[in-house]
């Protein structure tokens, strides 16, 4: 699960006008002609920079993402959710591990990535820095966040970088299941007790803001872009994502008699545009930065299953492994 | 048709597999490598998916509904044996567990393919297949800790000298048990514990690992009479904790 938030502050790489042009000509049209870039093929510093960090980004937040979540399995309500969110999380593990090959065929090592998201130079989904506070908070993640993971994940399976836009691709099949699983339990609860509705109302006004956060900042307050969208590597920007977003899921959730706590939301019938409230943005920053209400939480989880496992890791190593890059 | 010790069987079986289906599902998130997360949570489903298939069985012979029958017990109504509801530990615990636990089970199912009572027989052949999955899991990952580094190999050790006493409990017998062996329902405990004790015996000789005296062993029975550690009951209100606030809500 992954939105478009993190991707755009500097980053450290040669500039595109010091690469050999012939080759950054040949690049960009193999780009404009539709065709995919391979592992092994030239590309630009930047290119390489902009993507690691990108798909590093996106694998992160899978394995982060599955500790808001994982902590409802054990009290799933029943079998049939039990089963499903188990396999549900289990899914975004093992979407954090495609990811990873997938940045690994571009030269850094998955440990190498991991290191970097414990000790906090690399970032991951702000969303994850809320807590789950009730069932209903983890049905809410299962359909709403997943569905924002698929805007902008679909978007991005048609980018140019061929291993990470395969894994896009099913890792979008897999999360479709999600969000009707989450769509199904948010169902149940919206139109079921008293205080099951309660619980489904409270979740909403909870996860609203972070939602909202979660395509990212608006276009106007982002970086320059335009080589990015040239080079395929974003595909829409922040807005196109959280419009389609609130164009697909606003009414569904108002279809189900739930309200959303923004006055202001509406769509504008002349322009086609859903208007809002701007979430806010000084505080993205501060969670984004580290100042949230779980970053803490979270990075000590994951660095204490690292610490922990670290003596299965090299002993499953032998003595002569050597670390070899994955071509796919 | 004998039903009580039919029941007898599927209680212990049953809340055996949702119990440590619960615990390895713990590991989701946690595990030493994100290989491993996976392949707990895959087994973690199979065993919470085997559970319910046992108590739909169960319910077919007059006893309340899974969910009820699950989530709304309590400790000293349970059947599984005490092994399976400690706490995850650390990895190298938990892989001793799964290893000696999934070796009974993988057997328990093979046995039952002879099963006098049609269902069971069934039901023991398609779920085989699941459990030997499990058990060639367990069964590598063995060998190859079992034969890594210093830490590994002593990690597991102690693991496995702690673990044994209670992997004997997955192997005591229930009050059900001589009607179970003679009307040829189920081969019975014994058999069972002697085809795991070449099975295990078998796999840690390929490896640093000693198999401690099983003679010197006192097992820790209780568990299929209902007696617990006292570990069982916060697992169950922790997965009580939702349904419990309305049984009768759909969720």
């Amino acid at each position: 699960m992954y939105g478009g938030g993190n991707t755009f502050e500097k980053i450290k790489a040669r500039d595109p006008h010091e690469e050999d042009p012939v080759l950054l000509a040949e690049f960009e049209a193999r780009i404009e002609r539709g065709e995919k870039i391979e592992p092994t093929d030239w590309m630009p510093d930047l290119y390489r920079a902009q993507l690691i960090r990108m798909i590093e980004q996106h694998a992160h937040s899978e394995i982060i993402g599955a500790l808001p979540e994982g902590t409802w399995i054990t009290r799933a309500p029943g079998f049939k959710r039990k089963l499903a969110l188990m396999a549900k999380v289990q899914d975004e593990v093992g979407h954090a591990q495609l990811l990873y090959s997938a940045a690994e065929t571009l030269g850094k090592p998955r440990e190498a990535m991991i290191d970097d998201l414990i000790n906090g130079k690399s970032k991951y989904s702000n969303i994850f820095n809320y807590p789950a506070f009730t069932w209903a908070d983890s049905a809410f993640i299962s359909w709403l966040v997943d569905a924002g993971a698929i805007v902008n994940q679909v978007a991005n399976s048609r980018g140019s970088y061929g291993p990470y836009s395969r894994a896009l691709e099913r890792i979008c099949i897999e999360e479709s299941f999600h969000l009707k699983f989450g769509h199904h339990c948010v169902i149940h609860l919206a139109t079921g007790t008293p205080a099951q509705r309660q619980m489904m109302q409270e979740a909403v006004n909870r996860w609203w803001p972070p939602m909202m956060h979660f395509f990212g900042p608006p276009d106007k307050m982002s970086v320059h872009t335009e080589t990015l969208m040239k080079w395929k590597v974003k595909i829409l920007s922040n807005d196109e994502t959280r419009q389609q977003w609130l164009d697909m899921y606003v009414p569904k959730v108002w279809e189900l008699g739930l309200t959303i706590p923004d006055d202001k939301l509406k769509k504008n019938e002349t322009t086609g545009k859903w208007e809002y409230t701007e979430p806010d943005w000084d505080e993205f920053k501060r969670v984004i930065n580290g100042d949230g209400p779980c970053n803490k939480e979270r990075l000590a989880v994951r660095k204490t299953a690292e610490e922990r496992g670290r003596w299965v890791r090299k002993a499953i190593l032998g003595k002569n492994a050597e670390y070899v890059t994955p071509l796919a | 048709m004998n039903v009580e010790a039919i029941k007898d069987l599927l209680y212990k079986m049953a809340d055996d597999q949702l119990i440590l289906g619960h615990r390895n599902s713990e590991w989701i998130g946690q595990g030493p490598l994100l290989e491993e997360d996976i392949a707990f949570a895959s087994m973690a489903q199979d065993k919470v998916g085997q559970s319910y298939t046992l108590y739909q069985m169960l319910n077919e012979l007059g006893e309340d509904v899974p969910n009820q029958v699950a989530f709304m017990r309590k400790a000293h109504q349970f059947h599984n044996a005490q092994f399976v509801e400690l706490p995850i530990g650390e990895y190298d615990f938990s892989l001793i567990r799964h290893f000696l636990f999934d070796t009974a089970d993988y057997h328990r199912f093979d046995m039952l393919i002879n099963s006098s009572v049609e269902p069971i027989s069934l039901l023991a052949r398609k779920l085989k297949g699941e459990c030997r999955y499990h058990s060639m899991h367990a069964d590598s990952w063995i060998k190859k800790l079992g034969n890594g580094t210093d830490e590994s190999i002593s990690r597991l050790q102690s693991s496995l000298n702690y673990a044994i006493p209670y992997a004997f409990g997955v192997f005591e017998e229930s009050r059900m048990e001589e009607d179970l062996i003679t009307e040829n329902i189920f081969g019975g405990e014994i058999a069972l514990r002697e085809r795991w004790i070449e099975h295990v015996d078998n796999v840690l000789g390929q490896t640093q690992l000693i198999l401690p005296d099983l003679a010197l062993e006192s097992p820790h029975f209780g568990g299929r009479y209902g007696e617990h550690t006292e570990h069982l009951q916060p697992l169950l209100d922790e997965m009580s904790e939702v349904i419990s606030t309305d049984p009768t809500a759909d969720w």
